[in-house]
């Protein structure tokens, strides 16, 4: 005989699953609806029959070009990197167990851009060999953070100090590159300050796509572990995750998602940042906010750069727009957080 | 009896007279520095200027390219010291209000706060004279201030370091953020969007000192004068009380003399960060705890460490320049990052 | 006793170890009778909680070993490890909001991989696991919300539904009221007599410990003063060696247990 208390748990479960399905579903639905809208809006309204022309493959008169070269490449750089900065803020976020932890503060995007801006600006470099480069700095300083925070092992409060360090140290870098570069192209400055996908291609697209792949792949695959971490290091441990090696695998997949959006298109402010917290509210924190809080950060950068260039009073990069709406909800969050004294 | 308590106290005394004679010579030690490093201030830079030019421009004569270039210098030293000294003391006293190893102007958002606000005068209220862009600033300053110690001290504990660095840092990264979505569109001014981020000393004219006189007067007066209140609330909320001190009020009034400090510099220099946190801790390590001593050596030490990166910024990059705030950032973080390991985390 | 439990023996043969450049546990040697309840006390910083971190693999040893049925437990994979000693640490953290029933689901972390989906059978653990903690009608409560009491109840019920052999618990008492206390303590013992679950705690709370262990263990100064039933250890030489006090061992006239009396400088008739 099946106890009513079985029965209960079972149904709840089932339940609480339903809710994270409906969730995924609405929030991937969000995804596309925003980008065909991206797709078929601009400085002109191309009618959705013609986008999907277009996208099949078709050669028509000015939609080709408006579609094809200029909105679709945007509207793809910004659905993977949204994906990207998304999935590896929350994950930073859950790891950390505080959701002031993201790397955009701890200077994982600061040595991300700072690599890139070397590169492209002083070593004339472009292409796959910049992203490399990035994702082989955002390593170096979160290898450089962890290891300064180390002392009779890590504590989460002084990695976090040590990031803010760290991420001061690599701004200033950028603005010294910026400033001495030899012509003081805003747009270019604006990409490396804040974030923007003005001028994306579609062949950056490749190696982000790839490192989503992988990276996001590896982190899927370890997100039990994940969960398991939010307990606490001991009780992980206790759980039988080997904490050491996971927290190393997780950190580098994050870092390289990271690293290679930051590549591309600039820290797009916040996005990393805000995701996690929004997908934890939605999806309760029972189940995982890794996949939801990836296509958040998707919805934001799309609708952020949509914001930026249609919605207001002037042209704005889409790293602006993730700034300043951002802003409040940060500093909400940090009430929050404070208020309750809770992590992610 | 009375023979065996003798020495004690004899002792006693010569180890304060030492120690209070070590402070001065320190102090002495590092107004010589500072004097020095003007004088370098003065000689070096992207133009070699011989000795007479030197003279010659202290004397008010600016004949050659030499002699201009010194007379350029010569603000911008003066600047350098006010500035650096200012930024220094800030430093020193709201380490002592927070209680916070980590507290800085530029940490604790407070300089964005500055930049913020002077950037949104300019941009949507056309303020343009020098007096209204400090009181902008010192505005900006003081809700900077308010706003991030109101949020880092929700919940348990209190400000901890760790919660009043990260609600800065957050604040500041909005700031940041907001400063570019102002000034963005007024593509006349955006060129100047660096100024804001990143604050030096370049173009210093004493038409720019002037006005900053008075508030950096008032400044240095109220935080130098609030340092017996500093030693008191070093013990802790409950023990100052209990000492008869009004903690509320002395905590007040400390804060705006740094805020008057920080806006004020702010709004010549731009947002210049990390030398309120290196140098209290260094001149900790020199003179002691006691803020009699404490603030004053913070704000020469500030004024040495400011002038010491400016030139450094200039020779280092010549014939272009570094400005001032990179630099503090360079060498500050690092310095933030070793007192960051050395403590304990539970203090954290 | 349920007697199809398997017994496991955890012991620890010479073990030093500590954090920071010195050692905490010099050359302690432990043997832990499988079946029992077994306390560890000791002053503060004697080690006591070094000693159960070092026997949960949370800290590794610098000489010496720790022996899980005669394997060290460094060389266990973790899983099997997790499956076979549960452990609950001193500050669990929960998630924000997370409901007790989710919290308690963890626990079956070990007996899933990357592919496996939630069975039946992990339902039924956590729901026994509920059971025996007295928790069920608290399963979609968030956790957050609980008195100490019942969150450390959770908690247990978390390391059950792990359905180890052992279970270590660090100062499961320390922050809890005195009825919450001998709540905790009573499940405890509910678990060893129905499960013949193999309990080590440490206590801090001596005369706790002489009334509901079975084996206690001394420890002072890094290593075992000496251990054996609470009678054989609570003796006023010990105490003095261990805790540095003076005392008195009178019989606990509710269980029958010894029980320690504080000898200070005031309030001692005859003084």
């Amino acid at each position: 005989m099946v106890s009513t208390s079985l029965q209960t748990l079972i149904a709840n479960r089932r339940r609480r699953q339903r809710r994270y399905r409906s969730v995924v579903s609405i929030l991937a639905l969000l995804v596309v609806a925003l980008f065909a809208l991206s797709l078929a809006i601009g400085q002109t309204v191309t009618p959705p029959l013609e986008v999907i022309r277009v996208l099949l493959g078709e050669q028509i008169g000015g939609a080709s070009f408006t579609v094809g070269q200029l909105r679709l490449p945007r509207a793809v750089m910004s659905v993977l990197a949204g994906l990207s900065f998304g999935l590896g803020g929350v994950t930073f976020q859950l790891m950390l167990r505080n959701p002031l932890a993201s790397p955009d503060i701890i200077g994982i995007t600061s040595g991300a851009s700072a690599a890139a801006v070397f590169a492209i600006i002083v070593l004339s470099l472009n292409g796959p060999i910049v992203s490399i480069i990035a994702v082989v700095a955002g390593l170096g300083v979160s290898m450089l953070v962890y290891g300064l925070s180390l002392r009779n092992g890590v504590a989460g409060t002084r990695l976090i100090l040590v990031g803010i360090g760290i991420s001061a140290m690599l701004e200033s870098i950028i603005a010294y590159i910026l400033s001495s570069a030899p012509a003081w192209n805003l747009q270019e400055a604006m990409r490396w300050l804040t974030g923007s996908v003005n001028g994306a291609q579609l062949g950056q697209a490749i190696p982000l796509l790839a490192s989503l792949a992988v990276f996001g792949g590896l982190l899927l695959s370890r997100s039990r572990d994940l969960e398991a971490l939010r307990l606490g290091d001991d009780m992980a441990s206790a759980l039988g995750v080997g904490v050491a090696r996971t927290r190393m695998l997780i950190m580098v997949a994050a870092v390289g998602m990271i690293a290679s959006a930051t590549a591309v298109s600039g820290p797009i402010a916040f996005v990393a940042f805000l995701s996690g917290p929004i997908a934890a509210r939605i999806v309760g924190s029972s189940s995982s906010p890794l996949v939801p809080a990836a296509l958040i950060g998707a919805v934001l950068v799309l609708a952020g750069d949509f914001a930026g260039q249609f919605l207001l009073p002037s042209r704005y990069p889409v790293g602006v727009v993730t700034g300043a709406l951002g802003a409040p909800y940060l500093i909400y969050l940090i009430v929050r957080v404070n208020r309750t004294g809770s992590a992610l | 009896m009375m023979t065996d308590r003798r020495p004690d106290a004899k002792h006693r005394i010569s180890a304060i007279a030492l120690t209070n004679r070590n402070r001065a010579l320190w102090l002495a030690g590092v107004v010589a520095l500072l004097a020095a490093l003007c004088a370098l201030s003065v000689t070096v830079g992207t133009r070699d200027v011989s000795w007479s030019d030197i003279t010659a421009a202290l004397a008010g004569r600016t004949d050659n390219l030499g002699q201009a270039a010194v007379a350029l210098r010569i603000p911008r030293t003066l600047l350098g010291v006010l500035a650096g000294a200012a930024l220094g003391l800030a430093g020193a006293v709201m380490q002592g209000v927070t209680r916070n190893p980590l507290a800085d102007p530029g940490i604790l958002g407070v300089n964005m706060g500055a930049s913020l606000a002077v950037v949104i005068g300019i941009v949507w209220f056309q303020i343009e004279t020098a007096g209204a862009y400090i009181w902008w600033a010192i505005a900006g300053a003081a809700l900077a201030a308010v706003f991030v110690y109101t949020i880092g001290s929700l919940g348990r504990g209190g400000a901890t370091p760790l919660k009043l660095a990260l609600a800065g840092a957050a604040t500041s990264v909005a700031f940041a953020s907001l400063v570019i979505a102002v000034v963005l569109p007024r593509a006349d001014i955006a060129g100047g969007i660096r100024s804001w981020q990143i604050g030096g000393i370049g173009g210093a004219t004493s038409e720019r000192i002037w006005p900053v006189l008075p508030f950096l007067a008032v400044g240095f007066a109220i935080s130098l004068l609030s340092a017996r209140k500093l030693n008191l609330l070093a013990l802790g909320d409950e023990l100052a009380v209990g000492l008869g001190e009004r903690v509320a009020f002395a905590r007040a009034s400390a804060s705006i003399g740094a805020i008057l400090l920080c806006g004020a510099s702010t709004a010549v220099c731009g947002p210049i960060g990390f030398l309120g946190l290196v140098v209290p801790h260094v001149c900790r390590l020199l003179v002691g705890i006691d803020h009699r001593w404490l603030l004053p050596f913070s704000a020469l030490g500030g004024a040495c460490l400011l002038i010491a990166a400016d030139v450094a910024g200039r020779i280092a990059a010549r014939p272009a320049e570094i400005d001032v705030g990179i630099l503090t950032a360079l060498i500050g973080a690092p310095v933030f990052i070793w007192i960051v390991r050395r403590q304990r985390v539970r203090e954290l | 006793m349920n007697s199809a439990m398997p017994e496991h023996t955890l012991e620890a043969h010479g073990l030093s170890t500590g954090y920071g450049t010195d050692n905490i546990l010099h050359d302690l040697d432990l043997t832990v009778p499988p079946g029992r309840i077994t306390a560890i006390v000791g002053a503060n910083a004697c080690g006591k909680s070094t000693l159960l971190r070092a026997m949960s693999r949370l800290l590794a040893p610098r000489e010496g070993q720790v022996l899980l049925d005669g394997k060290s437990i460094h060389r266990m994979s973790a899983r099997l490890l997790a499956r076979t000693m549960g452990l609950l640490p001193q500050s669990p953290i929960a998630p924000e909001g997370i409901a007790v029933a989710d919290l308690v689901s963890r626990g079956r972390h070990p007996h899933q991989n990357l592919f496996s989906r939630w069975t039946r059978k992990d339902d039924e653990a956590v729901d026994a696991a509920l059971t025996a903690t007295r928790t069920t009608e608290l399963a979609e409560r968030p956790v957050d919300e609980l008195s100490g009491g019942q969150r450390q109840r959770v908690w247990i019920a978390m390391a059950l539904a792990q359905e180890t052999d052992i279970l270590l618990l660090d100062e499961p008492t320390t922050f809890l009221d005195i009825s919450h206390q001998i709540d905790v303590l009573d499940l405890l013992t509910d678990l060893n007599r129905e499960r013949g679950t193999t309990v080590v705690m440490v206590l801090h709370d001596l005369n706790l410990a002489a009334r509901y262990a079975d084996h206690l263990v001394a420890i002072a100064k890094g290593r075992v003063h000496v251990s054996g039933s609470p009678e054989e250890v609570l003796t006023q030489q010990n105490i003095r060696a261990v805790f540095g006090l003076e005392s008195q061992i009178i019989t606990d006239p509710v269980s029958g247990r010894p029980m320690m009396l504080p000898i200070g400088r005031y309030r001692v008739l005859g003084c």
